[in-house]
């Protein structure tokens, strides 16, 4: 990022972060874990100790960093290198992130910017029309539908950690993830101790991977004595028999049809259930029991608006509730091919003009490299 | 309180009330070496022969005497220490396990309606700090627990989203329950054995020693290497050629697969060339990371085909039937 833009970012992060301690504390059982941070145009800083809040603020002031990052893991000394740290157990962590889930509206709004030029885009070209170059970065703005959709996946995915799982609600906290998606923790004691391997078996669960045909009843041969699932069972077969069976009177005769159709039918509506039924988190964010994960409260340099904690999902607007920066006018060069919408108001288009906007619109834009101080 | 009877331990001679049987009887290690033993030797040898050629020693608790069953197995212990070769421990503890693992089931089973299950919940419950419990006619495990012991299975079957899941609960019959603990009761068995410390054996026992020796040179078997590499491999390879972009995971998986095969950082590093992203130093540095040439230390392992399942880079064919990481691929047991 050059380093115009990276300074007007700074300060606007430094007053967000000079002034909003309310939002910013650090996670429950803080001394065992690690922290790390990443300031502009610079590498990353981690093995970190972070006791409290004070130290946390404190830390945030001096360094206005971009990002903040927390491990999910606990450690008897998390600040020593990665082999030394003794890992002693990690909350489960989910990440649901708008760009995996295939949506239709992303072309939309997603942008291509010319890796040479910077010229912004709409839709894709293969070459760059002003400088010819063939290389593209890809940014994708804020769109609402991304975000209902994320919201599906969240309630499915709290679904199955209550009701299969038996997580209680109180341990599961759901977090804007300041970008395009949301982050889940779980805090329960009996899941903690979970390693890398369990926890992929556990994500292939929630995502519905790798189910078998057998294990919901039906077999490669001999299937009149086949045992589909029934609708008042629970965990997945339940979930498949709703799913197929819609009603207890239309059972038996969707049972033959499954039936006489066979083996390989089944598993191919098995493999389309996946695609609906199955929650699409992120696997690797879940099996790394290492991470350093974005710290609740902090801002994403990604977007500019903050990871915050929603208390109700269905009523949740991150353009408007994550969006904490300051409101005094910019002046900054904007080419932003899309409207965009923050705290209820309309930004652009702007075609490479020069426009004076909100900070909070005008970081967004920088973040999202559609903008550049001046 | 529970009471265990010898019956009971003839199943189960690994419990640590077997020890304290044996103490009550006033039988000394001195004495087992008097030839009026020599049938329990025997029997014991026999019992490890049997374990040593995969098979499960049976045991006739109608008609037996349950104090030999229980004998033959700690001589059976006393002649593999003394023998100490880990082939055969190994073997034997397993075999060991299965067999308990038969009674276990059977215990869990018949008693399940008598509602006498403590015995058999209580092993699995002392040795192995896994609470079994019934819910009707089915045993329930709580989902953490089930998942630390099933993910060392590599049959579908096992993977929790084919089970019966409900309340934090995974739902089981007598035998999954029994052999969802087999590898750790293997374990413990093995880590008895190792636990023992025995300063001379008696003469008697020498002979059936010496014969333990010569049977572990059987063990050693060879292998026969193909160099074809395995096709989440080379579906990355093919990915990287055709420049285009392949995940973090995708090059993870190269570079411990290559270094694995005795690939130098030098050789490898060409591979990425034409990723998007090349750029030489940072490969070099990661490749020197995952080496442990650099950084900790620690040389990173190939990821099993587990994980490369979770992670969409495996592209499985038939040449992989059997293997749980890609290294094992083309690799062939010529006597297995």
């Amino acid at each position: 990022m050059n380093e115009k833009n990276a300074l007007l970012i700074e300060s606007a992060f430094k007053e967000y972060y000079f002034n909003r301690f309310d939002l910013i504390h650090v996670p429950k059982k803080a001394t065992e874990r690690e922290f790390g941070y990443q300031k502009f145009n610079s590498g990353m800083t981690r093995h970190l100790v972070i006791k409290n809040d004070k130290e946390l603020h404190l830390l945030l002031m001096k360094e206005i960093p971009s990002d903040v990052y927390c491990s999910n893991a606990y450690y008897t000394f998390p600040n020593l290198s990665m082999s030394e740290k003794d890992w002693k157990g990690a909350d489960l962590i989910f990440d649901i992130d708008a760009k995996d889930l295939a949506l239709p509206c992303r072309k939309d709004h997603t942008v291509f910017k010319c890796g040479s030029c910077n010229n912004s885009m709409i839709n894709f070209q293969s070459q760059c029309p002003k400088c010819g170059s063939t290389k593209f970065e890809t940014v994708s703005v804020s769109c609402k539908i991304c975000i209902s959709e994320s919201k599906k996946e969240v309630t499915k995915l709290v679904d199955i950690l209550t009701f299969d799982l038996n997580i209680k609600k109180e341990e599961i906290e759901v977090y804007f993830s300041g970008n395009e998606g949301f982050h889940i923790r779980v805090t329960n004691s009996d899941y903690e101790p979970l390693g890398s391997q369990e926890r992929a078996d556990l994500v292939d669960y929630i995502m519905f991977n790798g189910a078998i045909p057998e294990s919901f009843g039906m077999r490669r041969q001999n299937n009149s004595k086949a045992s589909l699932p029934t609708l008042d069972e629970k965990g997945w077969r339940g979930r498949i028999a709703h799913r197929l069976f819609t009603s207890k009177s239309k059972a038996p005769k969707i049972t033959k049809e499954i039936l006489s159709n066979g083996y390989s039918a089944f598993q191919i509506q098995l493999e389309e259930i996946k695609k609906t039924m199955g929650v699409r988190v992120d696997p690797k964010v879940t099996m790394d029991i290492h991470r350093i994960f974005r710290l609740e409260g902090s801002i994403n340099s990604k977007s500019g608006l903050s990871k915050i904690q929603c208390v109700d999902l269905d009523s949740f607007d991150p353009f408007l509730e994550a969006c904490l920066l300051g409101d005094d006018a910019v002046e900054i060069l904007a080419d932003c091919p899309l409207q965009i919408r923050l705290k209820n108001k309309k930004f652009g288009p702007y075609k490479n003009e020069v426009v004076s906007l909100p900070k909070y619109a005008a970081v967004y834009m920088l973040c999202k490299g559609l903008g550049s101080a001046i | 309180m529970l009471k265990i009877g010898i019956k009971d331990l003839a199943k189960y001679p690994f419990l640590t009330e077997a020890g304290q049987y044996l103490a009550n009887t006033g039988l000394s290690l001195e004495q087992l070496g008097h030839p009026d033993w020599k049938p329990i030797v025997e029997k014991a040898y026999g019992r490890i022969v049997v374990a040593s050629s995969g098979q499960i020693y049976g045991s006739d608790l109608e008609s037996l005497d349950n104090d030999s069953e229980l004998l033959s197995f700690i001589v059976a212990i006393i002649l593999l220490k003394s023998a100490g070769i880990a082939t055969l421990i190994r073997r034997f503890s397993l075999a060991e396990a299965r067999r308990a693992e038969r009674y276990l089931q059977q215990d869990l089973w018949v008693s399940r309606d008598k509602k006498n299950l403590e015995l058999p919940l209580k092993i699995i419950r002392d040795l192995f700090a896994v609470n079994v419990s019934i819910d009707n006619d089915e045993f329930v495990i709580k989902v953490p627990d089930y998942l630390q012991r099933a993910v060392h299975f590599h049959e579908k079957e096992w993977k929790l989203v084919n089970r019966r899941v409900s309340n934090g609960f995974v739902y089981l019959t007598a035998h999954e329950t029994v052999r969802l603990i087999r590898a750790e009761l293997g374990e413990y068995i093995n880590g008895k054995i190792q636990s023992i410390n025995i300063e001379s054996i008696p003469q008697g026992f020498k002979q059936r020693v010496d014969d333990l020796v010569l049977l572990a040179k059987k063990f050693s078997d060879t292998t026969y290497v193909s160099s074809e590499y395995p096709p989440c491999v080379k579906h990355g390879i093919e990915v990287l050629e055709k420049g285009e972009n392949l995940p973090h995971s995708g090059r993870f998986l190269l570079a411990t697969y290559l270094l694995s095969k005795g690939q130098t950082v030098d050789q490898i590093a060409p591979l990425f060339k034409n990723a998007p992203d090349y750029n030489e130093r940072t490969t070099k540095y990661q490749l020197e990371h995952i080496s442990g040439s650099s950084g900790s230390g620690t040389k990173y392992q190939c990821p099993s085909c587990e994980k490369l399942r979770s992670e969409n880079l495996c592209f499985a064919t038939s040449d992989c039937d059997g293997i749980i990481n890609p290294i094992q691929f083309g690799k062939k047991r010529k006597n297995p």
